[in-house]
């Protein structure tokens, strides 16, 4: 029995209305303590309305080394930013 | 500071011409002022070099729990308990965050915990001090935290992605240490008579180790150069140390207290502080493990860390088989 608790990657959502955010990580034995953990480690000062953990071996990411060939399909689409098209400067609400 | 003596390549730092492209191409991303996140490719001298350097940071968190924690149950007052409570609570928390930027690189953190435990990891020599009276809690919120704060505020800046983001966090929390310290220290200085020599005598005893916790002279500091040009060590230790002792001297002033250093006198032509130096024949002595504390709070870690080993097996046995009876679900 491998004893080391697992690894849990922390995402808060702040009182604003926004997205949940990665703030963390913690080592937990599984996802109930891993919550109460997270509210002690990364909540002290009322940065949190919602918490979300994560198991850090269920997320897969993205390389860095692979960040070329990953992001190329949108550098050459320049036309899906609205300042690709000129409009006449005289015209409103454009 | 929080981490004094970490040891880099000791090699010479190479200039951009003689490094392999990769490495060159690395470098040129950090004076750039981009940030290195754990899966980009780094040499190998800057992961171990930042292991051991956030590690010795995350372990003087957690040992720096230990002087504070011999005063939670003797705080004056109920206030003051809880207030200390908290500060310790969030040392706790800034070892944990720390921890894991360590383990970004790679290492576990049962590893890590075996290298404290075992003696071979360091962490900073002021927590091998004693804190002897209540007024030593507000002398380590006021001079240690302070030092904190000093090498902290700029490592927000380093070049490694999770170790900058836990120093900002880190960061957000310190000042209220600090100023719960400095509140003590007001309170103690501004008492009885009694209060006012315990006071001073917290700063006599403080103000060396503090000193030292900037690390050794610049001259005598031979890591320093490679760590400086992976902006992983952002100032020089004495640059630190200096700013550190002309923060301080007018708030002791305030306090009325006296700088235990006769040779402290402000200096016009610098625009500095003079002072001595700490006794750096000690500083290396608390490092080798011969401080007046170091076997006491060790012997308190590894038996915290020991006591609580059927917890943790627990736990994790619980989940185990809860994990299993979901799975046949």
């Amino acid at each position: 029995m491998k004893k080391e608790w697992p690894l849990w990657e922390v995402f808060i959502r702040g009182q604003h209305g926004l997205a949940h955010r990665h703030v963390g990580s913690l080592h937990a034995p599984d996802a109930e303590v891993a919550l109460k953990s997270a509210r002690d480690v990364y909540t002290r000062r009322n940065e949190g309305l919602s918490i979300w953990v994560v198991q850090a071996n269920d997320i897969t990411a993205s390389s860095p080394s692979e960040k070329g060939p990953l992001f190329d399909p949108s550098q050459d689409k320049v036309y899906r930013h609205p300042t690709f098209f000129p409009m006449p400067e005289e015209l409103k609400g454009l | 500071m929080y981490a004094q003596m970490v040891k880099s390549t000791g090699a010479a730092v190479k200039s951009l011409e003689e490094m392999e492209p990769q490495e060159r191409a690395f470098q040129e991303r950090i004076d750039a002022g981009e940030k290195i996140e754990p899966k980009d490719w780094m040499p190998e001298g800057y992961r171990k070099t930042l292991v051991r350097q956030i590690s010795q940071h995350a372990h003087s968190e957690i040992v720096g729990q230990l002087p504070e924690g011999n005063w939670i149950t003797r705080a004056p007052t109920l206030e003051r308990k809880a207030i200390l409570l908290a500060k310790v609570q969030d040392e706790a928390g800034h070892g944990l965050y720390l921890y894991c930027a360590a383990e970004t690189l790679g290492v576990s953190r049962d590893e890590l915990y075996e290298q404290l435990h075992s003696g071979k990891a360091k962490y900073s020599s002021i927590f091998n001090y004693p804190t002897l009276n209540w007024a030593d809690i507000g002398a380590v919120g006021w001079l240690v935290d302070g030092a904190a704060i000093m090498n902290q505020v700029p490592l927000q800046r380093t070049s490694f992605g999770p170790y900058s983001r836990a120093m900002i966090r880190i960061c957000k929390e310190e000042s209220f240490h600090q100023r719960q310290g400095y509140d003590i220290m007001m309170k103690m200085a501004f008492g009885n008579e009694a209060q006012k020599r315990m006071a001073q005598d917290a700063l006599n005893r403080f103000w060396w180790p503090a000193l030292m916790m900037f690390g050794p002279s610049d001259k005598d500091s031979v890591h320093s150069a490679q760590s400086m040009a992976w902006k992983i060590k952002l100032n020089t230790n004495d640059e630190l140390r200096q700013k550190f002792v002309d923060q301080t001297v007018p708030q002791a002033e305030y306090l009325g207290l006296t700088i235990p250093d006769e040779t402290v006198k402000w200096n016009e032509e610098r625009g500095h502080y003079d002072f001595a130096d700490p006794d750096w024949a000690e500083f290396f002595e608390v490092i080798k493990g011969n401080g007046p504390c170091n076997k006491e709070r060790l012997g308190a870690r590894v038996k915290a860390w020991d006591d609580g080993a059927w917890f943790r097996d627990g736990l994790m046995a619980h989940a185990q088989k809860h994990a299993l009876a979901d799975a046949a679900e």
